[in-house]
């Protein structure tokens, strides 16, 4: 049975894009048939962040108006064959997506993948709306930090009440927190919101911690997810995320200050 | 302030601020999310009824919602003004 999930956090510039583009090429490399969409139209990125950019020719929004078919806009990732990327289309008129045409293209693709995943624009409009409506699992990505924490509240209430789920009296969305740009260090210092705090607040199943890292922009100005880039702490960090919701029991890493006794005790 | 104290204060992040502010925040809106939609409305009415027989101010009527396993409360409290 196809699982849809849906990256959100409600903030914008969280780590929503890259978050779905990790998960999706984690899903797919550990063999499972991955669909990722963007639903950000007007602001198309997950194509850039996936390293397509230039191999679009139709888009979500051409495939909901039959200009073309699901299988002419999707486009085969280059490193994984079992990932394919629908992009968001470039149009200004926000109305271009509706609940019916997104049902549609949504059931089609259940038949042939195991996971779509929903990557999700910021704010709580249409397309926001739309990409969770439909979900069954939720990863809501969050910064420790008050604003992205209150937001990803909001959006916490919006999945239980104005999902088709919660429309259709179904079980509810399954909810998880990954708290990414997470500095131990500052942590350590008080400087920084803990898992704890933020668990304390939003109450949520911590899916896992990303920490701060140089490897999520090299990743993005190369066009290759970061979960690729193995040696890194973001990619291992998505790796774990993906095995732990795969059913995969990991420990849970990058949420203590790992530096040396020296480097602790001068700094740096 | 002694000295050790200063050191202590600037020992205390600003990270607990942060999440007491938050939890306070997020306690009201989780509070007032799950009032019916309504309710302001029924508030400005209700105070315009009101004010035409007391003089009474903005802020003399509060209108609270809560909901219980089995079943809903609408309290509603009105300050009238002190005779003097």
């Amino acid at each position: 049975m196809a699982r849809i999930i849906v990256v959100t956090s409600g903030k914008g510039g969280v780590g929503k894009t890259t978050t779905s583009a990790a998960i999706a090429m984690g899903l797919a490399k550990r063999g499972h048939k991955t669909a990722v969409i963007d639903f950000d139209v007007g602001l198309r990125n997950l194509d850039l962040i996936m390293g397509c950019e230039r191999r679009v020719v139709y888009d979500f929004v051409n495939v909901i108006n039959e200009e073309a078919t699901l299988n002419q806009a999707l486009i085969r990732d280059k490193n994984c064959n079992l990932l394919y990327i629908l992009p968001a289309s470039q149009t200004r008129d926000k109305d271009a997506l509706s609940q019916e045409g997104v049902g549609r293209v949504l059931d089609e693709l259940k038949k042939d993948f195991k996971y779509i995943v929903c990557d999700s624009p910021a704010g709580i409009e249409k397309g926001a709306h739309l990409a969770m409506y439909f979900a069954d699992d939720a990863f809501v990505v969050t910064n420790p930090e008050v604003s992205s924490v209150r937001d990803s509240d909001r959006m916490l209430g919006l999945l239980a009440s104005k999902s088709r789920r919660a429309e259709q009296n179904e079980e509810p969305i399954n909810e998880f927190l990954l708290l990414t740009r997470y500095s131990p260090d500052r942590v350590k210092l008080g400087e920084m919101l803990s898992v704890d705090d933020v668990q304390d607040i939003l109450s949520l199943h911590l899916l896992g911690v990303i920490p701060e890292s140089k490897s999520v922009l090299n990743a993005s100005n190369s066009g290759t997810p970061v979960i690729l880039d193995e040696k890194s702490d973001a990619g291992q960090a998505y790796a774990d995320i993906v095995a732990r919701y795969l059913g995969e029991d990991r420990p849970h890493r990058f949420i203590d200050d790992k530096k040396g006794f020296f480097r602790k005790l001068f700094g740096g | 302030m002694s000295l050790l104290d200063y050191f202590r204060i600037s020992k205390v992040g600003t990270a607990s601020v942060a999440k007491e502010r938050l939890q306070i925040l997020v306690a009201h809106e989780r509070s007032s999310k799950n009032q019916p939609s309504y309710l302001p409305q029924l508030q400005k009415e209700l105070l315009a009824v009101i004010q035409k027989y007391v003089n009474v101010g903005q802020d003399a009527i509060s209108v609270s919602f809560e909901q219980d396993d089995d079943q809903e409360t609408l309290e509603l409290n009105i300050v009238l003004p002190d005779h003097k």
